[in-house]
């Protein structure tokens, strides 16, 4: 004689599954903003090849760009345009500042190269006596909110960018100059082009 | 009484001048260390990550400490000197991120994942206890089809005897 006792079937208990979702979409969001954020540091600067944008740099009193206090980057099109980062705390800097100069007085009444100097993560005081020690006279601002380091992704300074006519970044220099003849090198290569 | 005016003019002008040098000192002396690190410990230069400005030895770090010391002495509040850092530098130079923007996300998803996971915690615990709170309650009852056969062969053997 066998009988049969009825099966209870056990309430479901556990995560319920709009939590599960929650989770799972939370983690995901994480990890993919960690490995943007990885991604990003691993890139480096901006490589040859690429269109830089457009991008505004307000100049320090007393120094001007045809007449304005601010450069646009979109109105140098035509034009070979030398961007230069550096900081009066950076001793490599100084090594190339004068040379710089130099290349720029070289280029200047021809019309067809601007040198445009970015002053990152700086103090006003001392950015302004660097540049009187050194006699810089090319259009020269602060990186006000580090923007457009953080744009060119720059790893340190000096650093500096060289972009043709078409707005391309064609070569970039990591490092100081060691001589005026550098930097003229690259700037003729491009006006050749 | 001219007397007594006199002397009160005589006591008036020699208050002044003890009291001309002191206020003729600048109102705001240069700030000390302390004081400019106590806005510094709060801050990041973005060359040195990770090292917080008042510790920082490098040359920028010491130009940012200066350039604080000078704002204090020209009279600008903690306030005021962080925003001009922030305008000039970036809100990643600040220890703590102002609320705006993006940045409010840091103030707003770790609680609320921290109260999801104490949520789905005690759930989870509540789930283990319920099985054995539930099987200590529902005893057995007194017929089941079981005892009612051993009750029957209990009988059976009973009546043999």
């Amino acid at each position: 004689m066998t009988e049969t006792l009825p099966v209870q079937e056990a309430p479901k208990r556990g995560v319920p599954l709009w939590a599960q979702i929650v989770v799972w979409t939370g983690l995901v969001v994480l990890l993919a903003v960690v490995a943007l954020g990885l991604r990003r540091a691993q890139q480096g600067t901006v490589q040859p090849g690429e269109v830089i944008p457009d991008f505004s740099l307000t100049l320090f009193d007393g120094y001007e760009f045809e007449g304005k206090e601010k450069v646009n980057f979109s109105e140098l099109r035509g034009k070979v345009v030398v961007i230069n980062f550096w900081a009066s705390w950076c001793k490599p800097c100084e090594q190339e500042a004068a040379d710089l100069e130099a290349a720029w007085r070289y280029y200047q009444p021809t019309g067809e190269v601007v040198f445009i100097g970015i002053d990152y993560v700086d103090t006003e005081p001392e950015a302004r006596g660097y540049l009187t020690k050194f006699d810089i006279t090319y259009p020269n601002g602060p990186d006000l909110a580090t923007r457009i380091s953080q744009f060119f992704r720059i790893k340190g300074v000096p650093e500096t960018y060289f972009i043709d006519r078409n707005g391309v970044l064609q070569y970039i220099q990591v490092g100081p100059f060691s001589n005026e003849t550098q930097i003229r090198q690259q700037v003729d290569k491009l006006l050749n082009q | 009484m001219k007397r007594l005016t006199f002397l009160f003019f005589f006591v008036l002008v020699l208050a002044l001048a003890v009291g001309m040098p002191a206020s003729a000192q600048s109102p705001n002396p240069t700030p000390s260390d302390d004081e400019v690190n106590a806005i510094a410990r709060d801050m990041y230069c973005p060359v040195c990550e990770n090292t917080p400005l008042d510790v920082c030895p490098t040359q920028a770090c010491i130009q940012w400490r200066e350039l604080i010391r000078l704002k204090l002495s020209e009279g600008w509040t903690e306030a005021q000197i962080k925003q001009y850092f922030v305008d000039q530098y970036g809100a990643r130079v600040l220890s703590a991120p102002p609320a705006q923007g993006f940045s409010v996300l840091i103030y707003i998803v770790p609680p609320i994942v921290l109260a999801l996971g104490v949520f789905i915690v005690l759930r989870a615990f509540r789930s283990m206890h319920k099985p054995l709170e539930s099987s200590a309650r529902e005893t057995p009852p007194a017929t089941t089809p079981d005892n009612d056969y051993l009750r029957r062969v209990e009988e059976e053997l009973q009546k043999r005897d």
